[in-house]
């Protein structure tokens, strides 16, 4: 009888349950500790846009840009090296800057989803490596005297390169912008397209609130007008119309991605994950 | 179309040029010399800027599949090198009074030749250790002794390329090395890639003297140091101890140290192979081509934009 009951119990309609097996679960996975999430969204983004920005190397329009963009890629990399080792100490489970990048799922990964968009034309490229330049620069500038001295060491050094980037993108911007007819067209669509993803840069939460009462600290509305007033300027001399604030779209910092990420990490982690435990 | 005629070189000018070549001399740009002798220059530089054009598509295929942070970044670094030395090269060859955009489009319409070994497919991670050590080995080989043609501005940048491709060579042999002390499946995806590269890498330093046409003039100036044949030695020499040491075979069974001669002496090429090669007929000669072409095809609206805006420029500048 008990075992009758069991059978149908398990599946009838409306028979409220409680005690083990609770169906109600919280309405997000739990986060690692906030250093280790502010690090690894950090990291990611450099790692993901590095990774689009190698895609390039071998391809570029004109050989110069090869250099360059190859250049570019190999910083990011070299950021996204020191950010998730960093991360992984921290977190103190034994992984490395290796295991992080090439052993996690999309969902784990916490980069903003501007960063992981196909590389798409030239145009694109450098538009969305300008929005977030902009952004990286200002935020190393800050992050460069905060009261964590590992962060403060790697954004002073990162802060120099992405100067460099910035000043590479924002030219581009501008060439394109004020090239030809089509180049324009084609660069403002790509701005059109980008812009929705800007937002993301800026959204603070719990993670920003946490690492800053332990000296992390981003006064995240300066930053916005600062970038805002960089951006208008390139704009400006690109002659691009800066696009209206529409929907956002976001959800990196949680896992949510697009589903662009999972085709890109199916490369990238192909060989890693094919051999695990495997030295190179 | 005129018909190309070899040039009738003053002798006198021609007996003082050979003079100082005999001297060990240098030549530079503003110096006088043979129209051939710039022919043959040219050819060779064009030819080698290219292979380092080319040569990014088999390396920068594997860039994002790389199986480590640091080799991720240490193979984007290196093939970033390959494209400087392409630039560095095709400016080189300006000094010779050739355009490099003209250069550039012989290879783009398939009309201009790169070295051979690019048209084989990089089929493993492994291939990135290889084409190091083989590749950049053999192109070391060859470079050395180019260091000291007579050219003095491609004798200089080969100074500076050789310094360059040591290091990848290093970093490709340290690559093999990795792979032959790791799991069996590494082992294995080693071996298969020296199995497919070791005879490639041979053809690298072109057809056997006896049926290298240019090979006695290119001598005689010092465009060349030594014959084809004397550098594949040479670099099979260094690199069979090279492979003892990290335990790998290579794929011919007729390789023997001949006590005698101090030479590792080694089996027959398949020159039929080469030639298919040369002519277009490699596994890969029409997707590299496809691919520059692709590149330059769809980089054309930037270059367009780029040229507007420098116009521009020029005129608000004249204008102010
Ligand atoms: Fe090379
Ligand atoms: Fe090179
Ligand atoms: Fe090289």
């Amino acid at each position: 009888m008990a075992a009758h009951e069991e059978e149908e119990g398990g599946v009838a309609a409306g028979e409220a349950k409680s005690g083990v097996g609770t169906v109600a679960g919280p309405r997000q996975a739990p986060l690692a500790a906030p250093l280790v999430e502010y690090l690894l969204r950090l990291g990611d983004d450099r790692l993901i846009l590095g990774h689009r920005m190698s895609e390039w190397t071998g391809h570029g329009p004109i050989l110069e840009e090869d250099i360059a963009t190859a250049n570019i890629a190999l910083d990011l990399i070299g950021q996204a090296a020191q950010l998730l080792k960093l991360a992984g100490e921290v977190e103190g489970k034994g992984r490395t800057e290796d295991t992080l990048a090439y052993f996690r799922d999309g969902v784990q990964f916490r980069n903003c989803l501007l960063v992981e968009l196909p590389k798409g034309d030239f145009g694109d490229t450098m538009v969305r490596q300008f929005l977030f330049d902009a952004h990286s620069v200002l935020l190393w500038e800050a992050l460069a005297g905060c009261g964590h001295a590992g962060i403060a060491g790697i954004a002073a050094k990162a802060l120099k390169e992405d100067k460099y980037h910035l000043r590479h993108s924002s030219e581009w911007v501008v060439r394109l912008g004020d090239g030809t007819e089509e180049s324009r067209a084609r660069v403002q669509r790509s701005l059109d397209r980008l812009w929705k993803y800007t937002a993301e840069l800026f959204a603070a939460d719990e993670i920003d609130d946490a690492v800053a009462a332990l000296g992390v600290r981003v006064d995240a509305a300066g930053l916005r007008a600062r970038w805002d007033a960089m951006v208008n300027e390139v704009l400006a001399r690109a002659t691009l119309t800066r696009p209206a604030e529409g929907a956002a779209q976001r959800g990196g910092r949680r896992g949510r991605h697009t589903e662009h990420l999972g085709h890109l990490l199916a490369t990238m982690q192909s060989v890693a994950r094919a051999h695990p435990g495997a030295t190179w | 179309m005129t018909q190309t005629t070899v040039p009738q070189e003053d002798p006198a000018l021609l007996a003082a040029f050979e003079a100082r070549i005999a001297a060990g001399e240098s030549i530079e740009p503003k110096d006088w010399m043979p129209e051939r002798y710039r022919k043959q220059l040219t050819r060779m530089m064009a030819q080698h800027a290219h292979s380092e054009i080319v040569g990014m598509l088999p390396e920068g295929n594997w860039i994002t599949r790389a199986p480590s942070l640091r080799r991720k970044m240490s193979l984007i670094a290196k093939v970033q090198d390959e494209a400087g030395h392409g630039l560095y090269i095709y400016c080189g060859t300006e000094t010779l009074g050739v355009d490099r955009h003209d250069l550039f489009n012989q290879l783009l319409d398939g009309s201009a030749k790169y070295s051979s070994i690019f048209n084989y497919p990089t089929l493993s991670w492994a291939d990135m250790g290889v084409i190091g050590w083989f590749v950049d080995g053999a192109a070391i080989v060859n470079q050395t002794v180019l260091a000291k043609a007579s050219y003095g501005p491609y004798a200089r940048a080969m100074v500076r390329i050789c310094k360059e491709e040591n290091f990848h060579k290093r970093q490709g042999f340290e690559i093999c090395a990795t792979l032959a002390k790791g799991t069996p499946a590494q082992k294995e995806m080693l071996q298969d890639a020296v199995n497919r590269f070791w005879w490639p890498s041979l053809m690298m330093f072109g057809p056997s003297d006896k049926d290298s046409p240019n090979s006695a003039e290119l001598l005689k100036w010092r465009v060349k140091r030594k014959t084809n044949d004397e550098l594949r030695q040479r670099f099979v020499n260094l690199t069979v101890p090279q492979a003892q040491a990290i335990g790998v075979t290579l794929p011919d069974p007729d390789l023997r140290y001949d006590a005698a001669t101090k030479n590792w002496e080694f089996g027959e090429i398949d020159w039929s192979e080469f030639w298919d090669v040369v002519k277009g007929n490699g596994p890969c000669n029409v997707e590299r081509l496809e691919a520059r072409n692709a590149a330059h095809d769809a980089g054309r609206w930037v270059r367009e934009a780029a040229l507007a805006h420098a116009a521009k420029n020029a005129r608000s500048v004249s204008a102010a």
